[in-house]
């Protein structure tokens, strides 16, 4: 008898298991999946950490150090954004994307485009203008991630904030549209589109 | 030769204010620390580090001061902190400059910041009024250190 053509062999085997393999292939799965799954997650949340972020000079000595005098880092009531907070979305979709675009950041770690200070700051308007693009189309998601104009009592604000706030939420304006450098200095600001120096 | 401004020209106004300033600091050294009493520094040991005082609140009222004196430089009544002033920004002229302060409701910078140093007219702000901060400042909730009965004269009251 000529031997059956093996896709047909397998598809037998897969048809009619024996009951016990059965059970083990769906147990090995679930724990792989268990493992894998787990693995990526806590792979991911480990480059999150402010730890993975300064590990990198270009990060500690100058985002990092300025974003230390601010009101995210440091403040009364003792709560803080870091890093990952502004500048990796919560949601997987956007956190996907997010992280593989920042392989391209990896790329700029080994070439050393920016490793001197003055490399940074000549590339400071390049990165920001980034972020702020980023955060102008997704409604400054990050921020809102804490603070929503829903969310605020305007009558805690001062009266110029609770103004400009109630102003700018009538106008469907968003976070980054005026709070450009909350947490790191600003490059030269001529020419940016809707600054107004 | 004109070196001045017309708006640093000190007018008999402001120099009665400057003499009185003289006149209260003169009468002051001659009373100050007379022996027994204790000093600002509440006669702690220079060797010493006297413990410090609680950081004072900032004044953030959004209500302009009067001034005190004839040509004194408006102070700022709100906080400030964070507010990058320098070559590549200046966040005080993002409410404050002529083109936005209506926008904001802000106070507009006087006309007079865009004449140099020179007296030459400028189109904006002279690049020798741009650092706001040098005669501009905050101020902090606190009583003064020592006693003060200097008054403003009667034309800012």
């Amino acid at each position: 008898m000529a031997k059956e053509f093996f896709v047909k062999r397998y598809w037998k085997m897969l048809k009619r298991p024996v009951s016990v393999a059965f059970g083990l292939i769906l147990l090995f799965g679930f724990g792989a999946g268990i493992i894998f799954w787990g693995g990526l997650h806590t792979g991911l949340e480990m480059t999150n950490t402010e730890e993975f972020c300064i590990g990198c000079h270009e990060m500690r000595d100058n985002v990092y150090e300025e974003y230390k005098t601010t009101v995210h880092y440091s403040n009364a009531s003792g709560v803080r954004a870091e890093c990952s907070d502004c500048h990796v979305p919560q949601e997987w979709g956007p956190k996907m994307v997010r992280k593989i675009q920042a392989s391209k950041e990896l790329w700029g770690k080994i070439a050393g485009t920016i490793d001197t200070r003055e490399k940074f700051l000549d590339h400071r308007l390049e990165m920001a203008s980034r972020e702020w693009a980023r955060m102008k189309e997704n409604d400054s998601q990050e921020c809102r991630n804490c603070h929503n104009f829903e969310f605020m009592d305007y009558s805690m604000q001062s009266n110029r904030a609770m103004d400009i706030h109630y102003q700018a939420q009538k106008n469907g304006d968003t976070c980054i549209d005026c709070h450009k450098g909350i947490a790191h200095e600003l490059p030269d600001m001529s020419g940016v589109a809707d600054w107004e120096g | 030769m004109r070196t001045r401004n017309s708006d640093f020209r000190v007018g008999l106004k402001g120099l009665l204010a400057t003499l009185a300033v003289c006149m209260s600091m003169v009468s002051f050294q001659a009373t100050a620390a007379p022996a027994g009493e204790s000093s600002i520094r509440n006669n702690s040991d220079l060797t010493t580090d006297a413990p410090a005082e609680p950081m004072k609140k900032m004044v953030d009222t959004d209500v302009t001061f009067d001034r005190d004196f004839v040509e004194q430089p408006p102070l700022i009544p709100h906080d400030i902190r964070g507010y990058q002033v320098d070559k590549n920004v200046n966040k005080c002229l993002t409410c404050h400059s002529w083109k936005n302060a209506k926008k904001w409701k802000a106070t507009r910078i006087s006309i007079t910041h865009f004449k140099d140093r020179d007296g030459n007219q400028l189109a904006d702000v002279a690049p020798n009024r741009y650092f706001c901060l040098q005669c501009h400042v905050p101020q902090a909730d606190t009583k003064p250190l020592i006693e003060n009965k200097f008054k403003p004269v009667e034309s800012l009251k």
